[in-house]
C-alpha cells in the first residue's frame, strides 16, 4: 500500500461521517466531502499529525450544469512539513451556501470571493463576500458555463458625455465556435464481418 | 471649510483619512487600486482592488483547444513568461502520461531559470527605485534586455513565446546560442556584484527595507504563501529541491533562507537566487553539450511531425493538419501540477472530459494569495511603507487578475 493510500485510509477512517469518497490517482489523492462538514474536515486535515496541511494552496470553483448539484468547490492543500498534497472537493447547488473556511485560513477570504465572483457560489459566515476581480457593478457570474464568452456588454469612451458608457455587445461578426471534433473515429474498431472471425487467443 | 471648523468634532474621535493609491501609480507595480484608510500617517487598513487586468483567460481557455490555449500562459506573468507555459505543460503531461525527453527537460530548466532571473531582476531593482533609487533599474534592465535576446533567439519572441510544448519544447537550441549562454552567465555574477554594491549596504534602502512587512512562518501558512515569501521567513520549502520535476534533482544549488522575514531578508532572497540561477543555467549548459537528441516527443500524438518527414509521408501531413485543427485529445480526469515559479508556487488545476479543450483550467498565482495579506502586512506601517512592502511581496497584475 503507497503512502497517500495510507493516509486515505487513515482519513477516512477518522472521519467516516465527513468524507463520502477517497480516490487516488496520478499520484495524487482527492477526497469528497459533504459540503456542510468542510470546516470539521479542513480543521483535522490542518492539527492531524499525520496530516498537518497547514498550507491551503486554493480554493476554485468548477461548473457541471448536467449535475444536480452544479457546483463543485475544490480545494488544493499542501502540508510543507511532511510534504505531501490533497484535494478535497464537495458539490453544492446555487442556492445553498457552502460555510466558509475563512476563519481557518485568512487567505481564504480572497479564493472565496473569486469563487463568488466567477461562479456565484455562496459562502456563509465569510467576513466580507463582494466581487473581487469583475468590474464595478457587474451582472452576472462569468465562468458559468451558460455565460457567453463574448460577454453581455462593451464599455467605450463616449466623447459626447465624456465618460465611459456601457453598451450591448455588437459584434461585426457573429462569435463563430468551431468543432473540429471529427465524428469519424477512424479505423479503431473491429472491420464489419470481423466479430464472426475466430480470436486467435480466445481460441487457444 | 469654516463650517468644520465651527463644528469641529470632539477631539477624542478618531478620524481617518481615505486615499486611492492607484490605479495609475508607478509604484503600484501595474493597475492596483489600493484603497488605504490612514489615520496620519499610520495605515489603519488596506483595500486592494484588483481585477483591472482581468481579461477572463480561464474563460478564454475553456473555448480553446490545448495548443491555442498555451500562449495564455506568457500574458500571466509576463515578467518570467516561461515558468507559467511550463506548469501548464506538466499539468497535460500528468493527465494524458507523455514522457518527456531528456534534452527537452534541460532546455525547459535552463529556460526557466533564465525566467527567474529575468523576474528577480525586475523586482530587485524596482523594489529599490520604489524605494528612491533610480541607477539599480538602469542596470538590471540592460541584463534582462540581454536575457529577452535569449528567449528570442529560441522562440522567436522576446516575451511570448510559447515555446514550451506539451511533450518537450518547440524548437531545439542551435549551438551559438548555448555558447553565448554560457558568456553570459560567466559575467552576469559581476552584474549582480554591481547591482548589490548599490543597495545591500546602502543605508536609505536598508532604512526603508529592515524590520519592514515582518512576516512570521505562522503568518506565512496562514496566508498561503509560496516562494521567496517562506524563504525570507527562514522555513526551506523550494519546489525543486522538495518536489522536484524535469531534471532538478540531479542539479547542483542552494536554498537562500532569510532570518527576519522582511522587506531587506527578501531582497537579499533574491539576490543569492539569481546566483543560484546561473550556476544552474551552467550545468545546463554543460549538459545540453553532452546531451544530444528530440526536443519533442517522435511519433507522438501532442507533437507534429518533423517537416521533412510531411513531404514523402501521407500519414504525417494527415497527423499535422489533425493536430493544428482538431488538437489532441487528453483523457478524462483531473490533475494539479505546479512548478516553483520566482514569485512562489505557480500551479495549473485541469480538469479534462476527453476531448481536444480543457473543460476547466484553474490557475493559481502565487500573486494572488500575496497581495491578499496586503492589509494583514500594512496595517500599523507608515503610508510611505505601503510602496515598500508592495516592492517586495513581488506583484505583477497579469497573474493576479488572470
Amino acid at each position: 500500500m503507497s503512502a497517500l493510500e495510507d493516509l486515505g485510509a487513515h482519513i477516512r477512517a477518522s472521519m467516516t461521517n465527513a468524507i463520502e469518497n477517497v480516490a487516488e490517482r496520478l499520484g495524487e489523492l482527492t477526497l469528497s466531502v459533504r459540503g456542510e462538514q468542510i470546516v470539521t474536515v479542513l480543521i483535522f486535515l490542518r492539527d492531524d499529525p499525520r496530516c498537518k496541511f497547514t498550507t491551503l494552496i486554493d480554493i476554485c470553483g468548477a461548473d457541471y450544469p448536467e449535475r444536480g448539484k452544479r457546483f463543485e468547490v475544490v480545494y488544493h492543500l499542501l502540508s510543507m512539513h511532511l510534504n505531501h498534497r490533497i484535494r478535497v472537493k464537495l458539490e453544492i447547488d446555487e442556492e445553498t451556501p457552502v460555510p466558509s473556511v475563512a476563519s481557518i485560513w485568512p487567505c481564504a477570504d480572497w479564493f472565496e470571493r473569486e469563487a463568488f465572483d466567477m461562479y456565484g457560489i455562496l459562502f456563509s459566515g465569510h467576513p466580507d463576500l463582494r466581487r473581487l476581480l469583475t468590474d464595478y457593478g457587474f451582472q452576472g457570474y462569468p465562468l458559468r458555463k451558460e455565460f457567453p464568452l463574448s460577454g453581455h456588454v462593451e464599455v467605450r469612451y463616449d466623447p459626447e458625455q465624456q465618460r465611459v458608457v456601457y453598451e450591448p455587445v455588437k459584434l461585426p461578426q457573429q462569435y463563430r465556435n468551431f468543432d473540429f471534433l471529427s465524428p469519424w473515429e477512424g479505423m479503431t474498431h473491429e472491420l464489419p464481418g470481423d466479430e464472426k472471425a475466430e480470436k486467435p487467443n480466445e481460441a487457444s | 471649510m469654516a463650517d468644520d471648523l465651527s463644528s469641529a468634532p470632539p477631539p477624542e474621535e478618531k478620524r481617518t483619512f481615505t486615499i486611492n493609491f492607484g490605479p495609475q501609480h508607478p509604484a503600484a507595480h501595474g493597475v492596483l487600486r489600493l484603497v488605504l484608510e490612514l489615520d496620519g500617517e499610520v495605515v489603519e487598513r488596506v483595500d486592494p482592488h484588483i481585477g483591472l487586468l482581468h481579461r477572463g483567460t480561464e474563460k478564454l481557455i475553456e473555448y480553446k483547444t490545448y495548443l491555442q490555449a498555451l500562449p495564455y500562459f506568457d500574458r500571466l506573468d509576463y515578467v518570467a513568461p516561461m515558468n507559467q507555459e511550463h506548469a501548464y505543460c506538466l499539468a497535460i503531461e500528468k493527465l494524458a502520461g507523455i514522457e518527456v525527453p531528456r534534452r527537452a527537460s534541460i532546455i525547459r530548466v535552463l529556460y526557466s531559470e533564465i525566467g527567474r532571473i529575468l523576474n528577480h531582476l525586475l523586482n530587485v531593482t524596482t523594489q529599490a527605485m520604489d524605494v528612491g533609487a533610480l541607477t539599480p533599474p538602469l542596470w538590471g534592465f540592460e541584463e534582462r534586455e540581454k536575457l529577452m535576446v535569449f528567449y528570442e533567439r529560441a522562440s522567436g519572441s522576446r516575451m511570448h513565446s510559447a515555446f514550451i510544448r506539451p511533450g518537450g519544447v518547440h524548437q531545439d537550441l542551435p549551438a551559438k546560442l548555448i555558447d553565448d549562454i554560457e558568456d553570459w552567465c560567466r559575467q552576469f555574477p559581476r552584474v549582480i556584484d554591481d547591482i548589490e554594491g548599490l543597495l545591500t549596504d546602502n543605508r536609505i534602502f536598508k532604512q526603508r527595507n529592515v524590520d519592514i512587512g515582518v512576516v512570521s512562518q505562522q503568518d506565512a501558512l496562514d496566508w498561503g504563501f509560496s516562494g521567496v515569501m517562506v524563504r525570507g521567513s527562514g522555513m526551506a520549502w523550494d519546489l525543486r529541491r522538495s518536489q522536484p520535476y524535469e531534471i532538478y534533482s540531479e542539479l547542483d544549488f542552494k536554498i537562500p533562507l532569510g532570518k527576519n522575514g522582511d522587506c531587506y531578508d527578501r531582497y537579499l532572497c533574491r539576490v543569492e537566487e539569481m546566483r543560484e540561477s546561473t550556476k544552474i543555467m551552467l550545468q545546463c549548459v554543460d549538459l545540453l553539450r553532452k546531451t544530444p537528441g528530440p526536443v519533442l516527443p517522435e511519433k507522438s500524438k501532442v507533437a507534429p511531425p518533423r517537416r521533412a518527414e510531411m513531404k514523402n509521408s501521407m500519414e504525417a501531413l494527415i497527423h499535422h493538419f489533425k493536430l493544428y485543427t482538431e488538437g489532441f485529445h487528453v483523457p478524462a480526469g483531473e490533475a494539479y501540477a505546479c512548478v516553483e515559479a520566482p514569485k512562489g508556487e505557480f500551479g495549473v488545476y485541469l480538469v479534462a472530459d476527453g476531448g481536444n479543450r480543457p473543460y476547466r483550467l484553474k490557475i493559481r498565482a502565487p500573486g494572488f494569495p500575496h497581495l491578499a495579506a496586503m492589509d494583514y502586512l500594512c496595517k500599523g506601517h507608515m503610508v510611505a511603507d505601503v510602496s515598500a512592502v508592495l516592492g517586495s511581496l513581488d506583484i505583477v497584475f497579469g497573474e493576479i487578475d488572470r
